[in-house]
């Protein structure tokens, strides 16, 4: 390499190291490389040379000329890194600040149980049927073998309305439902056997206390076919209840009761312990129960109920389920007052209530944490 | 219905205890309520002796006892005034758990002195209210005698939840029949021998209502002695809360509880002629024995003598004619009461009594003779004299016929309960329970006792063979499918249920779930027709007699609630139905939904975030509803046509065809005004039902996803437009220009004020253009742009803005 390029890349690399800013770097590059830069000029200068110096002079000059441009492309990556840094130093906000608000609302539990309960029956193979809350005398009793002046209808408040004119007897009859059944005698009626659905809804009973609303909900289910007996029956509550309450081998017990519109009649009880205060579900890691509690009726559908309903008893047999939701929701989620369900009092909806992105399915369990 | 275990021991033997007696009700149906083990829960108590009692140091009220107990003697600081030396009383050490008080004992300093456990009142021990001092109790008692002891609280009292159809368990002999059956005991034979009448009683019956008291027996009892009952029956009564009046009353209310064989004595002295049993006239007054007087219904099962109405057959005798001390002559009346007829009367005088309960469930009919013996001997027991005399039984009417016979396969056992239980067993069973079974070919034929009416078909043959081999041996049967279940378990209603819920609560909305009733004023001013058919007959409460016909006054009013607590930026929602009619079918199923307040708390990113709610926020949340459901939320129309509870310029509807699918706005300010709650309030309704069914397709696969190779590009214009203009005309006529190009329009500017002239507004759309074919040229788009700033003066008289 001559002299004369040795220094001149040495002056220039010095230029490149002394260019502070993008404006002062880009001078040194004209300067360099431009038309008229020198380095330009120097190669403009291999045109009157003999060729065996033309090339010698021509690598040198050529080589020059692309480190001269790598350094500046360096030099220039770190100048704007430096500015950037320079800006970014300048950007800094307080990350402690709230983000923007994204309010999200919450399912209330009765919707949630809801759909829990739906989610484990649609697994049994049960569909949902729906049914008027407003009915008529036959559909909520008489259809369901509560005879007229029973003193079984004496076990339910029922709110009346007036009589429909241009019904008879007792479809004329008009009363809020005390009992979703009548989805049953209405599915029924509608659609031949084997039945096997479920049904939820809005009940209404004349009562207003601690442990009463006039407005409440129940969830029932019925399975209707040719060999359903109260084995059955018992595998089905007792599968449901260990699948809502996600316990296992939580214990159960059928004990004998009565309704009108089953035969044999019973109740469900689980497991509970009432031991040190609060109350908890299930038995004792020994096999052990301390107590009981009371969830749900239940019973095989009384030979009346079905040929009212136009099915040959003889023919067809099966169970018929019932439950409280807001008690299960209770006794599921702890929630201590049933009057509070109804009072939309978004403290109490925020707390109680479910994250409606999450919703109940078999593949995550139909446990959700309030 | 309420008994102790002593009692149940007079018709059963039995070595079980109360608790396993207890297990065993329940399992076979008789649900105990409750049980109450008097020792167990006395048995800390016991009788201690107070060796000093002196003044406490600091405190005028207090005493300083040394109280010598069974385990040695404590010091015990006492407020009680008769706390003194010398005194025996009942005495609780530390660890106890004190009923009245609801605590358990500590050991505690009290005013600095050291107090090891208490000496106990009546009323901290359940027997009384007495408060005034502590227990004192006679010195014959033995330091560290139980409590139980002294005060004969050994007994053990249960209380079982009574199904309707067991009212022969309405009597303590039908509960230990069944615990019999059960084979927790066996039933003692029952001691009814007939008493021998002497003479024709000189009062007489006569039934004119026979289908309302089908058989009247009485007997005179003449010359007997009235008065306190002896100790034992008096303890039996008051162990399950009852006062003891008088024996001839004890005596009834004995055969009631015991036997379930409700009876009544009248003072034969104070009936005028023959008694008489026929329906009641409206208007017939009698004072009753529980202190009420009352003025009857026509209709009604009447007790008469020839001064009138003397009693309610089989709900409450008459005053008139009742017995008291003095009384001397009686006459026993065992009737049997038709049980409709009975609850009809019970319902329509209102009146609830131990007799009403057992006569409307339908007591046993062949008792009827057997109960007039067992009282007539007891009243012969309790109340006899040298003098006293026993008539014949008068008998009037006949005993209903109550036989019936059922044929029984034993095989249904096993098909219907599930559960193998052999021939003889069930035999077994049913004939413990008092059931006759004769064979009869394969199977049996059985006839219930005449104490089961509710025994009326095979299914309750299985029932009670079931129950009382033990619901326990049932083996359960899982019912899961064994194929793939095709279809939806839910319906399409429910489906969108629960798709509208989810969008709502995801759009910072909380779900609620309020009454399906209302007040009736407030109904009407939300769009009720004034429906008189939609009014509870019998409503809880005015504020809630009529069903509603929307669900925005609930949460409207639940949103004022919130506010009033502090809580009044908020959202709320609710799917459910609103009634129109009370018809099948008069119900919708609707999701709407409040909000108030501000629009998200205030931020400090975005004072924007702090506005008020408006009808677009209502809007959003009604359009959101309508797409989570399927419905048409891009091409449905936006009319203006929302009902008068919202404001009137600030409202819309959402419209397909002739339907309306939601309402939003607005609520208007004279409804918040009216219903006390602060503005604005903005709300929204979707009709769930009205949202027509997605087209039916084949499988579930979507169309073929057809993605252009052109890019889109946008272009924005400025109108100006008359202020009354709507956006959706505006909108609607610049996407009319090219259908094939234009694949969007969006306003994204309104302005009003200084550049635009009075009644002008400036409306600035961003018209999004689709190339289909190829790119298009500077040319193709200025052409194009002319088309839409043509269309809009056209169809909205919108001039572009230079």
């Amino acid at each position: 390499m001559s002299s004369e390029i040795k220094s001149l890349k040495s002056e220039i690399t010095s230029q490149i190291e002394a260019a502070n800013d993008l404006k002062a770097l880009d001078d040194v590059r004209v300067d360099a490389l431009g038309k008229k830069g020198r380095i330009t000029a120097l190669m403009k200068t291999l045109g009157n040379m003999d060729p065996e110096e033309r090339k010698t002079k021509g690598q040198e000059l050529n080589a020059l000329k692309d480190e001269i441009a790598a350094l500046i492309e360096r030099q220039e990556s770190a100048l704007k890194r430096q500015e950037m840094d320079g800006r970014l130093a300048s950007e800094t906000l307080d990350v402690t600040l709230a983000p923007r608000p994204a309010a999200m609302g919450h399912i209330h539990p009765i919707s949630q149980t809801v759909e829990e309960l739906t989610a484990i029956f649609a697994d049994m193979g049960f569909t949902v049927a729906e049914g008027p809350d407003i009915e008529d005398d036959y559909h909520n009793f008489t259809a369901l073998n509560f005879p007229p002046g029973h003193p079984a209808r004496e076990m339910q408040d029922t709110f009346f309305l007036p009589d429909d004119p241009e019904e008879k007897g007792e479809y004329a009859k008009k009363l809020l439902r005390t009992h979703t059944s009548s989805v049953q005698i209405r599915h029924m009626q509608a659609n031949k056997p084997p039945h096997k659905i479920i049904c939820f809804g809005r009940t209404y009973r004349s009562d207003y206390d601690m442990t009463h609303t006039p407005m409440f909900h129940q969830m029932e289910g019925l399975l209707i076919d040719k060999d359903i007996h109260m084995g059955h029956l018992k595998g089905c509550l007792m599968d449901f209840v260990r699948a809502f309450f996600e316990i296992d081998t939580l214990p159960v017990r059928l004990r004998p009761s009565f309704f009108p519109f089953v035969e044999p009649g019973a109740e469900m009880d689980i497991a509970c312990s009432r031991k040190g205060g609060g109350l908890r579900l299930g038995g004792n890691p020994d096999g052990s129960v301390d107590g009981w509690m009371e969830i749900l009726g239940c019973g095989m559908v009384h030979p009346n109920v079905l040929k009212n309903c136009g099915i040959d008893p003889d023919e067809y047999q099966g169970f018929a389920f019932g439950m409280g939701i807001e008690r299960m929701a209770m006794l599921k989620y702890g929630i201590p007052d049933l009057r509070t369900f109804y009072e939309s009092d978004v403290r109490w909806l925020r707390h109680y209530g479910f994250d409606p992105q999450d919703r109940p399915n078999n593949a995550t369990g139909v446990q959700k944490d309030a | 219905m309420k008994f102790t275990v002593s009692w149940l021991k007079r018709h059963l033997d039995t070595q079980a205890d109360g608790q396993s007696l207890c297990d065993t009700l329940t399992s076979i149906g008789l649900e105990v309520e409750s049980f109450e083990d008097k020792a167990a829960l006395y048995a800390p108590f016991k009788v201690a002796y107070v060796e000093s009692a002196v003044q406490h140091p600091d405190a005028d009220k207090l005493r300083v006892c040394m109280v010598k107990t069974e385990k040695g003697t404590l010091q015990v600081v006492c407020g009680a005034p008769n706390a003194r030396t010398g005194m025996k009383g009942i005495f609780a050490p530390e660890g106890t758990y004190i009923p009245g008080l609801d605590v358990t004992l500590k050991k505690t300093k009290i005013r600095g002195v050291e107090s090891n456990g208490m000496l106990v009142s009546e009323r901290e021990m359940c027997l009384s209210d007495e408060h005034q001092g502590i227990i004192e109790v006679d010195a014959q008692y033995e330091i560290g005698t139980p409590m139980a002891e002294v005060f004969g609280l050994k007994d053990q009292l249960i209380e079982i939840g009574l199904t309707p159809n067991r009212v022969d368990c309405s009597g303590v002999r039908g509960v230990a029949r069944d615990l019999a059956a059960a084979g927790a005991g066996t039933l003692k034979p029952l001691e009814a021998a007939p008493v021998k009448g002497t003479f024709d009683s000189p009062i007489k019956v006569r039934i004119e209502d026979s289908q309302g008291c089908p058989l009247f027996l009485g007997r005179l009892i003449k010359n007997v002695k009235n008065g306190p009952s002896p100790q034992w029956l008096q303890d039996l009564l008051k162990s399950v809360g009852l006062r003891p009046i008088s024996a001839l009353v004890d005596i009834t209310n004995l055969m009631t509880l015991e036997y379930a064989r409700p009876l009544h004595v009248f003072d034969a002295d104070k009936l005028s002629g023959d008694i008489v049993v026929r329906a009641t006239k409206a208007g017939e007054t009698f004072d009753a024995l529980n202190d009420k007087s009352y003025t009857v219904t026509e209709g009604l099962v009447g007790i008469t003598d020839s001064s009138g109405l003397i009693g309610l057959g089989g709900i409450v005798g008459g005053v008139t004619t009742g017995c008291g001390e003095d009384t001397v002559n009686v006459f026993v009346e065992a009737a049997y009461f038709n049980p409709m007829r009975i609850a009809r009367a019970g319902r329509a005088m209102q009146v609830e009594s131990d007799a009403r309960y057992r006569f409307e469930r339908g007591i046993d009919p062949e008792f009827t003779a057997t109960g007039m013996e067992i009282a007539t001997r007891l009243i012969l027991d309790l109340c006899g004299t040298d003098k006293t005399e026993v008539s014949h039984v008068v008998t009037a009417g006949a005993v209903t016929e109550w036989t019936r016979t059922i044929s029984h396969d034993p095989a249904l056992v096993k098909k219907l309960g599930g559960v193998d239980v052999p021939a003889d067993k069930q035999v077994q069973i049913l004939e413990a329970l008092g059931f006759e079974v004769k064979k009869d070919g394969a199977g049996f034929s059985v006839q219930p006792p005449s104490w089961r009416g509710d025994i009326e078909g095979k299914p309750d043959l299985v029932e009670e063979i079931v129950r009382i081999y033990g619901f326990e041996h049932i083996e359960p049967v899982s019912v899961r499918s064994a194929g793939a279940v095709t279809a939806p378990a839910e319906t399409v209603t429910l489906n969108r249920v629960r798709r509208a819920r989810a969008a709502m609560t995801v759009r910072g909305l909380e779900e609620c779930v309020t009454w399906s009733f209302m007040p009736k004023d407030r109904a009407k001013a939300f769009g009720s027709n004034d429906n008189p058919a939609l009014a509870l007959a019998n409503p809880i409460s005015s504020e809630l007699d009529q069903m509603r016909p929307s669900i925005l006054p609930n949460l409207i009013e639940a949103a004022g609630r919130n506010a009033d607590r502090g809580f009044g930026d908020i959202g709320l929602c609710e799917v459910g139905p609103a009634f129109r009619t009370q018809k099948t079918g008069g119900q919708d199923m609707v999701a709407a939904g409040v909000r108030t307040g501000a629009k998200g708390a205030k931020h400090w990113a975005s004072p924007e975030e702090s506005r008020a709610v408006d009808v677009y926020d209502a809007k959003a949340d009604a359009l959101a509803v309508l797409a989570a459901c399927g419905g048409p939320a891009d091409s449905a129309r936006v009319t203006r046509e929302a009902p008068p509870y919202y404001h009137p310029g600030r409202s819309g509807a959402l419209t397909l065809g002739k339907n309306a699918l939601a309402y939003f706005g607005e609520i208007h300010p004279a409804v918040l005004d009216e219903m006390g709650v602060k503005g604005p309030v903005v709300g929204f309704e979707v009709f769930v039902e009205k949202i027509p069914a997605p087209r039916k397709k084949d499988g579930t696969a979507k169309p073929l996803l057809k993605l252009s190779p052109f890019q889109p590009l946008s272009r924005d214009f400025a109108f100006l437009v008359d202020a009354k203009v709507e956006a959706d005309t505006l909108v609607r006529a610049a996407l009319s220009a090219d259908k094939a190009l234009i694949a969007d329009a969006r306003v994204f500017d309104v302005y009003t004020g200084k550049g635009v002239e009075p009644g002008k507004k400036s409306v600035a759309l961003a018209v999004i253009i689709q190339p289909v074919e190829k790119t298009l040229n500077d040319q193709e788009i200025e052409t194009l742009s002319q088309k839409i700033i043509d269309a809009v003066a056209e169809k909205a008289g919108g001039v572009l803005r230079g």
